[in-house]
């Protein structure tokens, strides 16, 4: 490591505010990137799904339609 | 060739094979991200001009280079959904566009810090800069104009137009630093001649690009997923789906 200690690598010889911003920043958009669309499928999905029982629930196999 | 081409135009075809990629592809990318990022935070000897500001270096380059190409990619699939109407290719576009936005705002953001310590500003209005806010526009403005109409294939007629239009900004952002006077420095990374970085900081760098571009395909593969799946929601297929996933 190039870094003596964990505090000199915190303080980058008093770039370690911008540095450790930026990478934090960065990490922050990349768990976005790959979250956001895992959860909008998953959510989809299950969304699907009540749809589909609501509509089986809703009209039973030899149901009349008229009321 | 024209068999692979119709493979990919299948909606469940490409569902399956996403998944599968996905599976190893993720994983692999993310520890490479983690990997790079302390590779060239910790591991490498800080810029002799620059100090250890330099070190944003290994997120600010490979952001830009990745946005900058997911924007090629998403005018190619524009062109191939305008020529060939193929719906993949559709949904491919549209998935590109907030994922080059993101890379693209993660370009900027980082730049501007790194500004700071080195320009003592964190913005200026510089050829390479305001370009590269003008290509986060226009992957905004894909995004904005896609949920704007009503009727989606006429939606995606206009985004592969104002994509491929916008392709006319890409060479601009490469040459900028060359055509104009500019705070901003040059390329030290050329395909031709020598490069003006030192190997123990390039290696960590095409690490960390490669890691880029690994990310850059499974958010785009990630968000076709979903884009997939809504488009496809009548078809059995996509039902037999979220059943399984219920019954899971």
């Amino acid at each position: 490591m190039y870094f003596d200690s964990l505090a000199a690598a915190l303080q980058m010889d008093g770039h370690g505010a911008f540095v450790w911003s930026a990478y934090f920043i960065t990490i922050g958009v990349v768990a976005l990137m790959v979250y956001a669309p895992r959860r909008r499928e998953q959510r989809f999905l299950r969304q699907l799904e009540g749809q589909i029982r609501r509509s089986e629930g809703g009209n039973p196999p030899g149901a009349s339609k008229e009321v | 060739m024209w068999t692979l081409f119709h493979k990919f135009g299948s909606p469940p075809w490409l569902y399956r094979l996403s998944g599968s990629i996905l599976r190893w592809l993720l994983p692999i990318t993310l520890l490479a991200l983690i990997g790079g990022s302390v590779w060239g935070l910790l591991f490498t000897a800080p810029d002799f001009r620059q100090g250890n500001s330099y070190r944003i270096i290994y997120i600010h380059v490979p952001s830009a280079v990745v946005a900058l190409a997911g924007y090629y990619v998403m005018a190619i699939a524009g062109a191939v959904s305008l020529i060939w109407r193929m719906k993949m290719a559709d949904v491919a576009m549209r998935a590109c566009a907030p994922i080059g936005a993101a890379l693209t705002f993660v370009a900027l953001v980082t730049g501007s810090i790194w500004g700071k310590p080195t320009w003592g500003t964190w913005w200026v209005w510089d050829a390479r800069i305001t370009s590269m806010l003008i290509l986060l526009f226009l992957y905004l403005g894909v995004v904005a104009l896609y949920e704007a109409y009503e009727n989606k294939a006429l939606a995606a007629k206009a985004c592969a137009i104002l994509s491929l239009v916008g392709t006319v900004n890409i060479p601009i952002i490469y040459k900028s630093v060359d055509w104009w006077y500019s705070l901003h420095q040059p390329a030290s990374i050329k395909f031709t001649g020598g490069s003006t970085i030192d190997p123990s900081m390039l290696y960590p760098l095409l690490f960390m690009i490669t890691a880029f571009y690994c990310l850059f395909t499974c958010a785009l593969l990630l968000n076709m997923r979903v884009e997939i799946l809504q488009r496809e929601q009548r078809t059995a297929w996509v039902k037999a789906l979220a059943n399984k996933g219920a019954a899971g």
